[in-house]
C-alpha cells in the first residue's frame, strides 16, 4: 500500500489552483482534461487491441495519470523526456497529436515513429519525447547520458527519466544511478528520476521483488536526494514536480521522486487473468482514482460544474474517436520503409543487395 | 610526409586529432584518465582535455556505455573504451537493444554517433574469459558497423572515419598489434567497406583482417618459395564488407582461403565463403577453405594457446589444398 508522505497540514486544505505551487485553476482544468484524454485513449486502444486491430504488446497507463501529468506540466522547451514501454501517456501529455499516437499503435505511416516502433517506441523529439523503450531498465543509462550532455552543451535543460518499480531491481538502474550521483556531485547530471511505483513489475509485487521495499531510499546508496509523493493526487505531484525540477535545473544534481501509484489496468492488454492481485485490492485503489479525485476537488472549489464535466468528457471522447478514425484510415508504411532508418547517412542498409 | 609509428601511437594520434577538431568528442571508460589507460592509448589526455571530456568511470560497462549512447543521441560523439572487448558482453543490451536500433524504431528521428573501441582477440595468454573475437557477434546486427584495422595507418585512418561516422562503430583493435610499427599518414580518413590488397598475387586469394593479416603475409612468403603467388586481402571492415574486392580477386585467382582467429562456426570466414559462392561460383576451381581457431575456450598454457589459434602452416596447407597440391 501507499507509503506516500501525507501532505503537510494546511496544504491539503489549500485552495484549489491557488497558483502558488500549481498551474492555477484554468491549468488544473486543462490537466483534468489531459488526464481524461489519457484515460479514454487507453480504453479505446485497448478495445482496438482486443479486436485484433492493434498487434504486438500494449501497456496501459490507466490509474497512473496524475504522475506523468504532474511532472510533464513542468517540462520546459529543450528538456528531454525518456521512459519505458508504458509510454502513451507521456506522448499525449507532451501534446503530441493523439491521432499520430494512435496511428503508431496501429502501425501506420502517419504514426509518431512512422509505424516502425509501435506502442513501446513512441518518439517525438521536437516535443521532448526521446522514447519509449521496451527492455525494463535499459533506458535508464540513456537518460543519465542525456543529462550529462545537456550540461556539457552549456544548457539549463534537464532530463525527466521515468522508470517503474520493476526497473529499480535491474543492474542497469543501479549502474546508471551510481553514475548520476557521481556526475551530479559536480553539477553535471540534471536528471529527475520519476519512479512510477505502480506496485507491480508485471505480476510481481514490490514485496516479492525486494526485501527493502522503500524504493525512494534505494537512491541513498548513490548520494541522490529523494522523496515520495502521493501519485494519485495531481496537486501533490504538481507541487513536488515544480520544486524538484527547479532544484535539478539550478543545481545540475539528480533528484529522485517515488510517486506511489497504482496500475488499475492489467499489465498488458492481453493480461486478463490477473492471478497476482485480488479484485478487492484493485477496488480499494479504484476509490483513489486520480481523475475522480481531481474532479471532486475541482467541483468542490467550483472550478468546474457538472455540465462542464459532461462537455469536457464529450469533447475528449470525440477527440479519441477521431484518433481511431485517423489511425484506421492511415496507410501502412511504404515497402521502402523496411530498409530506411537502419543507419544514418547515405548508404542506409549495407546488407541489402 | 608519412612517419613510422606504432599502432598504439597511431590510434592515440587519431583520437587527439578528433578531440582537437570537434568539441563534441568525449572519451569515456574505465581507468582512461588518471591511470592513463590500460593500453596507454589515452595516456596524458585527462591532463590535456580535462575531466569533462576524459571521463573516468566506475566498473559498469552497461552503465557507461548506455550513458554514452544517450550522450551520442544528444549530439556528442563519445569514444567508449572497453578495457578489453570481452567486457563489452556486459554492455551488450545497451549496444544491441539501444545503439543499433534506436534510429530504426524511432522512425529515423535520432542517430547515435558513437565509437566503441578496445582490444579484441587473443594471443597474449589471457585465457578463457579474456579472449574472444567478437566480429561475427557484432557483425550480425543491422545498425552497427564493425571494423578491425590491421596496420598503424589503418588504425589511425579508420579511427578518424569512425569518430566522424553518424552511427555506432564497433572498433576492434588487436592487443597483439599495439606495438607493431608502420608508416602513418597525417590526416587521411580511410573509408569503411573498402578492403586493402596487402599483397598482390594471381594463384590463390588469402582473405583475412586484424592480426591474421600478418599471418597470411608470412604464409604468402612461404608459398612464394614454392612458386605459388598468393594475393592477400585485408578486409579492414567487416560490416560493411567489401564484397566486390573478394569477387574481383577470386575472378583472377579462382581459389580462396579465409582466415580468422575466431571459432569456425558462424564466423566471418563462413560469410566470406558464402559471398564468394554467391557471386563468383563460376570462377571457383576449388571449394573455399576456412582456417579458424580451435573449437575450445581459449586455454592459458602457451603451447595450448598457440595450438588454439590459426598458424602459418595451416594457412599454407589450406592454400595448397585449394591448389590441389596436397591431398585433402
Amino acid at each position: 500500500m501507499a507509503k506516500a508522505k501525507k501532505p503537510a497540514d494546511g496544504q491539503a486544505d489549500a485552495e484549489v489552483g491557488d497558483g502558488q505551487v500549481g498551474p492555477g485553476r484554468e491549468g488544473l482544468v486543462d490537466l483534468y482534461r489531459q488526464m481524461l484524454l489519457v484515460r479514454m485513449f487507453e480504453e479505446s486502444c485497448q478495445r482496438s487491441f482486443r479486436k485484433g486491430v492493434i498487434g504486438g504488446y500494449l501497456h496501459l497507463y490507466t490509474g497512473q495519470e496524475a504522475v506523468a501529468a504532474g511532472f510533464l506540466a513542468h517540462v520546459r522547451e529543450g528538456d528531454k523526456v525518456i521512459t519505458g514501454y508504458r509510454d502513451h501517456a507521456h506522448a499525449l501529455l507532451l501534446r503530441c497529436d493523439p491521432r499520430e499516437v494512435m496511428a503508431e499503435l496501429y502501425g501506420r505511416r502517419d504514426g509518431l515513429s512512422k509505424g516502425k516502433g509501435g506502442s513501446m517506441h513512441l518518439f517525438a523529439i521536437d516535443r521532448g519525447l526521446w522514447g519509449g523503450y521496451g527492455i525494463v531498465g535499459g533506458h535508464i543509462p540513456l537518460g543519465v547520458g542525456f543529462a550529462y550532455a545537456l550540461r556539457y552543451q552549456g544548457t539549463d535543460h534537464i532530463c525527466q527519466l521515468y522508470l517503474g518499480d520493476g526497473a529499480l531491481q535491474t543492474g542497469a538502474f543501479h549502474e546508471a544511478a551510481n553514475l548520476a550521483g557521481l556526475w551530479g556531485r559536480d553539477g553535471n547530471c540534471p536528471v529527475v528520476f520519476v519512479v512510477e511505483n505502480n506496485q507491480y513489475a508485471m505480476g510481481t509485487s514490490v514485496e516479492r521483488s525486494t526485501a527493502m521495499t522503500d524504493l525512494a531510499a534505494k537512491f541513498d546508496a548513490y548520494g541522490i536526494e529523494r522523496e515520495k509523493v502521493d501519485g494519485m493526487d495531481l496537486e501533490a505531484v504538481l507541487e513536488c514536480a515544480a520544486r524538484v525540477t527547479q532544484q535539478v535545473r539550478e543545481s545540475g544534481k539528480p533528484c529522485a521522486v517515488e510517486a506511489v501509484t497504482y496500475r488499475l489496468a492489467s499489465h498488458g492488454a492481453a493480461d486478463f487473468v490477473e492471478r497476482y492481485r485480488t479484485k478487492k485490492e484493485v477496488a480499494q485503489w479504484r476509490e483513489r482514482d486520480p481523475i475522480d479525485r481531481l474532479e471532486r476537488r475541482l467541483l468542490e472549489a467550483e472550478a468546474l460544474e457538472a455540465d462542464m464535466i459532461d462537455e469536457i468528457k464529450s469533447g475528449v471522447r470525440d477527440e479519441v474517436g477521431k484518433a481511431i478514425e485517423f489511425a484506421a484510415g492511415s496507410e501502412q508504411p511504404s515497402e521502402e520503409e523496411l530498409y530506411s532508418d537502419v543507419l544514418a547517412g547515405g548508404d542506409e542498409y549495407m546488407g541489402h543487395q | 610526409m608519412p612517419e613510422i609509428k606504432t599502432y598504439r601511437e597511431a590510434l592515440r594520434e587519431a583520437i587527439v586529432h578528433e578531440l582537437d577538431r570537434d568539441e563534441s568528442v568525449v572519451l569515456i571508460g574505465e581507468d582512461i584518465g588518471v591511470y592513463g589507460g590500460t593500453q596507454l592509448i589515452t595516456v596524458d589526455l585527462l591532463e590535456q582535455y580535462g575531466a569533462k571530456r576524459v571521463i573516468d568511470t566506475p566498473i559498469c560497462e552497461g552503465g557507461f556505455t548506455g550513458a554514452a549512447i544517450g550522450m551520442a543521441m544528444m549530439g556528442l560523439r563519445p569514444i567508449v573504451e572497453m578495457m578489453t572487448m570481452n567486457f563489452s558482453f556486459l554492455a551488450v543490451d545497451q549496444i544491441i537493444q539501444n545503439a543499433a536500433k534506436v534510429r530504426y524504431f524511432s522512425g529515423g528521428q535520432v542517430k547515435v554517433p558513437l565509437v566503441i573501441r578496445g582490444p579484441n582477440g587473443g594471443g597474449v595468454q589471457l585465457s578463457a574469459q579474456h579472449t574472444h573475437s567478437l566480429e561475427s557477434f557484432y557483425g550480425h546486427f543491422p545498425g552497427l558497423k564493425v571494423v578491425a584495422p590491421a596496420s598503424p595507418n589503418d588504425a589511425k585512418g579508420m579511427m578518424l572515419t569512425a569518430v566522424r561516422d553518424d552511427n555506432c562503430v564497433i572498433f576492434l583493435e588487436s592487443g597483439a598489434l599495439y606495438g607493431t610499427k608502420g608508416e602513418v599518414d597525417e590526416d587521411n580518413p580511410i573509408p569503411f567497406g573498402k578492403a586493402r590488397i596487402a599483397r598482390e598475387g594471381g594463384d590463390v586469394t588469402l582473405i583475412s583482417y586484424g592480426r591474421q593479416v600478418a599471418l597470411c603475409l608470412r604464409a604468402a612468403d612461404t608459398l612464394a618459395a614454392d612458386g605459388i603467388n598468393a594475393e592477400v586481402i585485408d578486409l579492414r571492415s567487416l560490416r560493411p564488407m567489401d564484397e566486390d574486392a573478394l569477387v574481383k580477386s577470386v575472378e583472377k585467382t579462382h581459389r580462396a582461403v579465409a582466415v580468422q582467429e575466431q571459432w569456425r562456426w558462424f564466423g566471418v570466414a563462413s560469410e566470406v565463403a558464402a559471398i564468394i559462392q554467391d557471386r563468383a561460383f563460376d570462377y571457383l576451381d576449388a571449394p573455399v577453405e576456412r582456417v579458424s581457431g580451435a573449437e575450445v575456450p581459449a586455454p592459458f598454457a602457451r603451447n595450448l594457446e598457440l595450438a588454439a589459434f590459426p598458424n602459418e602452416q595451416q594457412v599454407v596447407e589450406a592454400a595448397r589444398r585449394v591448389l590441389y597440391r596436397e591431398e585433402k
